[in-house]
């Protein structure tokens, strides 16, 4: 339903009289199925939003190509238009209109007639139950109630393809798991779902697939399991903060516990994040006894520690580094 | 035809809102009417004239012409507004005429612009003006095509700088000069000749002469097809620069 490969985008910046270029996308390939729920996960800057922009007509790639529906994106960005659905970021919205006025003229403008567009905004209000607000003012719309609205503003015309960019950046807990539900019911109804998100939970339970990307580039790409499988083991997380006393210790101890625990025979690698080491080890039951033997033997005095089944963030930090949380 | 409809659909959802802010429509109605009434004995005692009804016929054509020249300079506040709402990157995504998402907003200034001059003259006739309704007529229609181009200038500088602080100095740093050479606060009769030799270059300047004729009750004179002339060449370029310029980084 969607193939992209090699899609470049570069920025020129001017910044006290400098120009730089930021190299926002660079070389991203990838292919979704139709009727799936596709996740496009990485860090705030990774070029999500710049690569769903093009992909959505809205930029213009320096070099690549991308197919959406069978239209091209560079060569029919008209066809691209009819058969997909956008919801932004920001939403598209007046804050001194009304949901039902905007749905309507959103009908109009991909051709429906007045009355064509009533009918299928009533459809939408319907199925999103939006009726209890949608002719107020959206300026009096909560967040969780102002998304529901650009989401059917996105999806009136019934797309194939429709393009989530942080559908739940800022919602409260309630209203994130009610867009999901609502996601998943239009991936249910047949239309294939592209989005973009920084949560790791949201890509974890909401996607079928998932491209982790980083600084422009795709650096792990499958189903959730599979790339959580890809880290085998366990995830031992080493606090080294005492749990009674307030301050962070010695960045030297931090180094010397995270050189020591590297060296055994149990632990695959280990990332030092602020005072916490993330240990991968084989099975958590047989590395504790060890970590601890290793940190006593120098005198080091663990506060706290935890160990937990690898998470899509275990699976950035191996691919990238870095966490996605920083 | 496509182009027709969308800038219609446009022009009519735009203009709708407009309308439903209160405070939008106060001050629509009370900034010329103030221009007017402040305005007005300067000009009678400075030209000398006998009566406010023939100051008003000197200084109702190039209000119609400030007015037009002013508030499309600044429209370009109300496209940055959308553009940060996020509406303009809504209705782009959408199939709609490219042309449509800037003609349709160009048509509601002049529309709001229109009803600014309406009031003005009914004021002003009620003060002792006197025009014909035809002359009338005629001369809202150069001032629609006056706002066509002063908005686009206006939508390619908020385009250009798409910062509302240092928008608001840019434009009154060119308006303020292009209004001044348009001869809408002094006649350029009594400027000196080099003066009116760079205003022979203002297409506003144009328009002032041709609405001050139309006032006369000479629509007739050669100005004013001139006018309308320039003023609809100049305008249909602007909206094409605009246009690129609002379209540039589309696929």
């Amino acid at each position: 339903m969607i193939e992209a490969s090699g899609l470049r985008k570069s920025y020129r910046t001017r910044r006290r009289g400098k120009v730089t270029v930021v190299e926002a996308v660079r070389g991203v390939d990838f292919s979704v199925q139709q009727g799936a729920i596709f996740g496009f996960l990485g860090p705030n800057g990774a070029g999500k939003s710049t690569t769903l922009q093009m992909l959505a007509t809205l930029l213009r790639p320096d070099s690549g190509d991308a197919t959406i529906a069978g239209a091209d994106v560079r060569r029919d960005p008209g066809e691209v238009r009819k058969r997909i659905g956008f919801v932004a970021q920001t939403s598209g919205t007046y804050l001194n209109s009304t949901g039902r006025r905007d749905l309507i003229l959103e009908a109009q403008m991909y051709g429906a007639s007045r009355a064509t567009a009533a009918r299928l905004a009533d459809r939408v209000i319907e199925s999103f139950q939006l009726k209890d607000f949608v002719d107020r003012q959206i300026g009096t719309y909560s967040g969780g109630q102002r998304r529901r609205l650009d989401v059917a503003l996105g999806v009136i015309h019934s797309p194939q393809v429709i393009f989530l960019d942080e559908p739940t950046a800022g919602l409260d807990p309630p209203s994130r798991a009610r867009m999901w539900q609502e996601v998943r019911r239009l991936r249910d109804e047949g239309m294939t779902v592209f989005l973009t998100t920084h949560y790791l939970d949201e890509a974890d339970t909401l996607c079928d697939r998932v491209s982790i990307i980083d600084r422009g580039r795709i650096v792990a790409e499958g189903t959730p399991s599979d790339l959580k499988r890809e880290i085998s083991g366990d995830v031992v997380s080493v606090d080294l903060a005492a749990p009674d006393t307030a301050g962070a210790p010695e960045p030297a101890t931090v180094l010397e516990a995270a050189k020591v625990l590297a060296e055994q025979a149990c632990v695959e690698s280990c990332e030092i994040i602020e005072h916490t080491l993330r240990l991968y080890t084989d099975s958590a039951a047989t590395a504790i006894p060890q970590i601890m033997r290793a940190l006593s033997a120098k005198g080091i005095e663990p506060g706290a520690i935890e160990t937990r089944r690898p998470s899509l963030d275990d699976v950035f930090l191996a691919k990238t580094g870095r966490t996605l949380a920083d | 035809m496509k182009h027709v409809r969308d800038t219609w659909l446009i022009f009519q959802y735009e203009a709708a809102l407009q309308v439903r802010n209160p405070v939008g429509v106060a001050i629509t109605l009370i900034q010329p009417i103030t221009y007017l009434l402040l305005f007005t004995p300067f000009l009678k005692a400075v030209m000398d004239v006998p009566s406010y009804g023939s100051a008003f016929q000197v200084y109702v054509p190039s209000l119609f012409t400030a007015t037009g020249v002013f508030n499309g300079f600044f429209a370009g506040f109300a496209l940055l507004a959308a553009i940060r709402q996020g509406v303009v990157t809504r209705s782009r995504v959408t199939p709609v005429s490219r042309i449509s998402l800037l003609l349709g907003r160009l048509f509601m200034h002049a529309l709001l612009i229109e009803f600014q001059a309406i009031v003005v003259t009914v004021a002003a006739v009620a003060f002792g003006l006197r025009v014909r309704f035809g002359d009338l007529l005629l001369a809202l229609v150069l001032l629609a095509m006056i706002v066509l181009l002063s908005a686009s200038v206006g939508y390619a500088l908020a385009l250009l700088v798409p910062n509302e602080g240092s928008l608001g100095t840019l434009i009154n740093s060119i308006a303020q000069p292009v209004a001044l050479l348009a001869g809408v606060l002094i006649p350029l009769s009594v400027a000196p000749l080099w003066v009116r030799d760079v205003a022979y270059a203002n297409p506003f300047a144009w328009g002032t002469n041709a609405m001050r004729s139309i006032f006369q009750g000479d629509p007739g004179a050669d100005v004013v097809w001139q006018s309308f002339l320039i003023t609809a060449v100049v305008a249909t370029a602007a909206v094409i620069l605009t246009s690129r310029l609002f379209n540039r980084e589309l696929a």
